[in-house]
């Protein structure tokens, strides 16, 4: 089963994240907040698919649902970092 | 036409078009039913639902299209907007209202 802390690895090791959290224990809904310098710049579909091209084929197999939310550290600074 | 050509026409002739799972009435899966929660409580009112689960060349066609790998999807005036997380988040920040005033 897939644990939120390994859906986390998958995503830091494809994309560099100043901070990130992954909640979600029943292997199949996951939650997330991810915060990278590398979407400065960009819309939020485009910060969306550097999540998802990070994630690469497991987005089509392994992980059911993933909900997320992506930030700039900028952003997230000033979002007062709640989820 | 290929299931390209035919997504492009789909999103193009058609104000706003959200790809999904079920149908408006009996959504199928939480973020579809969500997604439709939104665009009703933004006034839509020209919406073209595109049940995925009854076509599934448009199921993965549509993942191709937009290089987004999840459904649902919406689309404004041909426009690739987002899938659920994002439309919760234009929402919050009235910004998809706007939008689909413009498409109203």
């Amino acid at each position: 089963m897939l644990s939120a802390n390994e859906l986390k690895a998958y995503i830091t090791s494809g994309l560099a994240c100043e901070h990130i959290e992954v909640l979600g224990n029943d292997g199949q809904h996951f939650e997330a907040v991810v915060v990278s310098s590398a979407f400065f710049g960009k819309s939020m579909v485009q910060q969306h698919q550097l999540v998802y091209q990070a994630l690469g084929d497991r987005m089509r197999s392994e992980i059911h649902a993933l909900s997320m939310r992506t930030f700039t550290p900028e952003a997230w600074a000033n979002s007062g970092k709640r989820i | 036409m290929d299931t390209q050509e035919k997504i492009r026409s789909q999103v193009t002739s058609n104000p706003v078009v959200l790809y999904m799972k079920g149908s408006p009435k009996f959504p199928q899966c939480g973020f579809s039913g969500l997604a439709i929660q939104i665009l009703q409580a933004c006034g839509v009112k020209d919406l073209v639902a595109i049940d995925v689960l009854a076509d599934p060349a448009i199921r993965d066609g549509i993942k191709v299209y937009a290089n987004w790998p999840t459904i649902p999807q919406l689309y404004i005036n041909g426009e690739f907007i987002g899938g659920s997380d994002i439309m919760r988040s234009m929402y919050e920040q009235g910004e998809l209202q706007k939008l689909i005033e413009t498409a109203n």
